[in-house]
């Protein structure tokens, strides 16, 4: 058996497998769990809100656009039932008086986004067309009653409506997908700070505690520096992991849509460019790369400091730059193909940010292998940095008024103490 | 200043590869930090076996240089060899280090404290664990209890243990004693003896004087980052002539003049060094000066004695503050 130190790799498992497990038994992993629950839950409950406010004051409404005589007999009968059927009854509103033999482009009116419409019914009451989207081709039934009131009050057979399907519109589609883009960068910036600043707190406690110098006196400082690092991240990926599996388990509880007004619903949230399992599968893969690269900053600052105190002056730079690039790549989500997507691409920081934005609005799959490899590299060459700013300056040793003073402090002391006695 | 053995075979070999029978040999260690001298110089040669102190007040470089010599921090000049290998790190699984500043993590239980401490020097989780609870149960000390619950003395065991639990040649202990009372001191004094009885090199700063004069061999003295003094224990209180204490009937009398200068009054008694020529011209001196011997004694220097002449009074003067700290 060897007599030297573990070698690098097992000695950072030795610290990864300790912090590990600490902190997933700790009271800080239960604090990580239950920390982005409340924005989620005040999110959710205020979506859920903002639902039933927007259900009752404004729900969807179907377009018409019919002549005079046919509007007007559609109008009054959607009354007529409305005070029967109540919700059951799509508000019908008028959009345009057709002359005879006009057409009207109901898809146009549905592209623009124009009022609250849900659909657009055109036609007759004895053949009515409806165009709407998948989600809402159920209408069809209402209007038919509707339609079959206005043509003959004592009818008792009702017209067929003829269905046009619109997917979401071009428009429509890239504005879902950039919330989502804007979602998942959002979640990630999050994850990535929570994180960063949990592993520079752990490692600032045992500088504190000087359970640091048994670790460094026993293993390489870079073992130090991987297992903390790889620890964090194993603790944040099983962290996520339980996150999904309760969100999972909270959209697939029966009657929870209803609950949320529909903000819970799956089926509502507009679907990634890549699609939603390579979509999951690259955020993963992104907030390694972001925790990595920013972890690896952090660590090497908290070899700086000694305090907490002093971690948080150091830090704070970082911090305002991560946010500005958060910023920035939130922005270049906005500049598709434009320089600025490609800027926040190309630099690491901000590159996991702006390539899962890409992934919510690009279908194109490949363009993603390139970038992990790109911040992959930089994610190596930033721990390498970093575990060398720390191995020089974590066990730094010698009376605290040691330090190498700058020239300027040294004159300042100088003048501050006066000549010197014999 | 003379040299120990050691010391002189440091001097020779400098440059040259370690020279047996030596558990730690530093030769010539310098560490600046920001260009402040923290070490300047130190030579130190710690038999196999044996029990070392490095006595010296705060502040003076003592671990420093242990950190030097654990392979903590390098040193920027000189050399080191710890059990034979010039990279302590090519050594460190037979290395023991129980640092100034205790540090556990406060939520492990403390038989996993100790087996972590093991499992950094290479000791399998499993065996670490077993060979933790033999330790603490030897010890008397709870195994499945958080170290937070534990008091500061017995968490301060705990951390003596997992320093132990891999079963190290050589144990290196920063103040250890610092922060004991006196039992659970006496309990530190029994162990580091009874580790070097099965062999295993000690080697312990303190600033204690006491302690080193009670346990150890050999002592370095350390003050301003220099060691002006490496050697036995023996040799360091031979340094400084025996003091003699007399008590005389006459208070005064020809016999005063066989007294030197340096003669200190005290009380009922008179202290002074040996003079070189022997105690037989002082007893005749004394009697054919009618100065009516009540009681003579000779009475060898002390450890603290031999640390005042060697280091200075002002080295004193602060290993005696560190010493109320303490």
């Amino acid at each position: 058996m060897s007599a030297g130190r573990l070698p690098l790799l097992k000695a950072a498992w030795v610290v990864a497998r300790r912090d590990f497990t600490a902190i997933l038994f700790s009271r800080a992993f239960i604090f990580f769990l239950l920390g982005p629950l409340f924005p989620v839950v005040v999110g959710v409950i205020a979506g859920g809100i903002g639902q039933r406010v927007e259900s009752a004051a404004g729900a969807p409404q179907v377009a018409v656009a019919m002549e005079g005589r046919d509007l007007d007999r559609m109008l009054m009968a959607q009354a007529r039932l409305a005070g029967y059927l109540g919700f059951g009854v799509p508000e019908l509103v008028e959009v345009e008086r057709l002359a005879p033999g006009e057409r009207f482009d109901a898809r146009a009116l549905l592209e623009s986004r124009e009022g609250n419409y849900g659909g657009v019914l055109t036609g007759t009451p004895a053949d009515p067309v409806l165009t709407a989207t998948v989600e809402r081709q159920w209408w069809a039934g209402p209007i038919a009653v509707i339609a079959a009131a206005a043509d003959d009050p004592a009818a008792a057979a009702y017209p067929r409506v003829r269905t046009e399907t619109v997917a979401a519109s071009g428009a429509s589609e890239a504005r879902a997908r950039m919330r989502t883009a804007q979602a998942g960068q959002v979640i990630l910036f999050l994850l990535t700070m929570l994180l960063a600043g949990m592993v520079l707190s752990n490692l600032v406690e045992e500088k504190a505690n000087k359970i640091i110098e048994i670790l460094a006196a026993a293993i390489p400082m870079d073992a130090l520096f991987l297992g903390k690092l790889f620890a964090m991240l194993a603790v944040s990926l099983v962290g996520i992991a339980v996150w999904t599996a309760a969100i999972g388990g909270v959209m697939g509880m029966p009657g929870i849509e209803s609950l949320f007004g529909g903000a819970l619903s799956l089926g509502d949230l507009p679907a990634p460019g890549v699609g939603w399992p390579l979509f999951l599968a690259l955020g993963v893969a992104y907030f390694a790369m972001a925790y990595l690269l920013l972890g690896s900053v952090f660590l090497a600052i908290g070899s700086l400091a000694n305090t907490v105190r002093e971690v948080q002056t150091l830090s704070m730079p970082v911090t305002m730059l991560q946010v500005f690039l958060f910023l920035f790549a939130t922005l270049a989500v906005a500049d598709r193909g434009g320089w600025m997507e490609w800027t926040a691409i190309a630099f690491p920081f901000s590159s996991p940010f702006a390539m899962l934005a890409r992934a919510a609005q690009d279908e194109s799959a490949w363009p993603h292998a390139v970038a992990l490899a790109w911040q992959a590299g930089w994610v190596l060459l930033s721990i390498r940095l970093g575990a060398a700013l720390f191995r020089t300056r974590v066990m730094k040793s010698g009376p605290q008024g040691a330090r190498r003073r700058r020239p300027w402090q040294r004159a300042a002391a100088a003048v501050a103490q006066g000549p010197r006695r014999a | 200043m003379g040299r120990g053995l050691g010391e002189a075979a440091v001097a020779d070999n400098l440059g040259s590869g370690p020279t047996p029978g030596l558990a730690i040999e530093a030769r010539g260690l310098v560490k600046r930090f920001d260009g402040t001298l923290a070490v300047d110089g130190v030579d130190l040669a710690v038999p196999e076996g044996a029990i070392y102190g490095v006595l010296g007040p705060n502040g003076a470089g003592k671990t420093t240089t242990l950190r030097m010599l654990l392979g903590i921090i390098d040193p920027d000049a000189g050399q080191r060899f710890v059990l034979g290998h010039a990279r302590p790190q090519d050594i460190a699984r037979q290395v023991g280090y129980l640092p100034e500043e205790r540090g556990l993590y406060p939520s492990m239980k403390a038989c996993d404290a100790i087996a972590f401490m093991g499992a950094l020097r290479g000791l399998p989780l499993a065996v670490g664990r077993r060979r933790a609870r033999e330790l603490l149960e030897a010890n008397g000390l709870p195994p499945d209890r958080q170290i937070r619950q534990l008091s500061k003395g017995m968490a301060q065991q705990v951390q003596l243990l997992g320093t132990l639990v891999h079963e190290p040649r050589l144990v290196i202990l920063d103040e250890p004693f610092s922060g004991l009372d006196a039992i659970n001191q006496g309990k530190l004094e029994r162990l580091i003896r009874s580790l070097a009885e099965q062999g295993t090199t000690v080697i312990f700063s303190t600033h204690v004087i006491a302690h080193a004069e009670r346990l150890c061999d050999s002592v370095a003295i350390i003050a301003g980052g220099k060691v002006p003094y490496a050697g036995s224990v023996d040799a360091a209180r031979d340094r400084i002539p025996a003091q003699v204490r007399l008590e005389t009937r006459n208070p005064d009398g020809p016999w005063r003049a066989a007294l030197p200068a340096t003669a200190r009054h005290e009380g009922a008694f008179w202290y002074f060094p040996l003079p070189e020529s022997g105690i037989e011209p002082l007893l005749r001196a004394l009697i054919e000066g009618d100065a009516g011997i009540l009681s003579l004694s000779i009475e060898r220097a002390g450890l603290h004695d031999a640390f005042v002449a060697i280091a200075g009074e002002a080295a004193a003067k602060a290993l005696e503050t560190g010493e109320g700290q303490g």
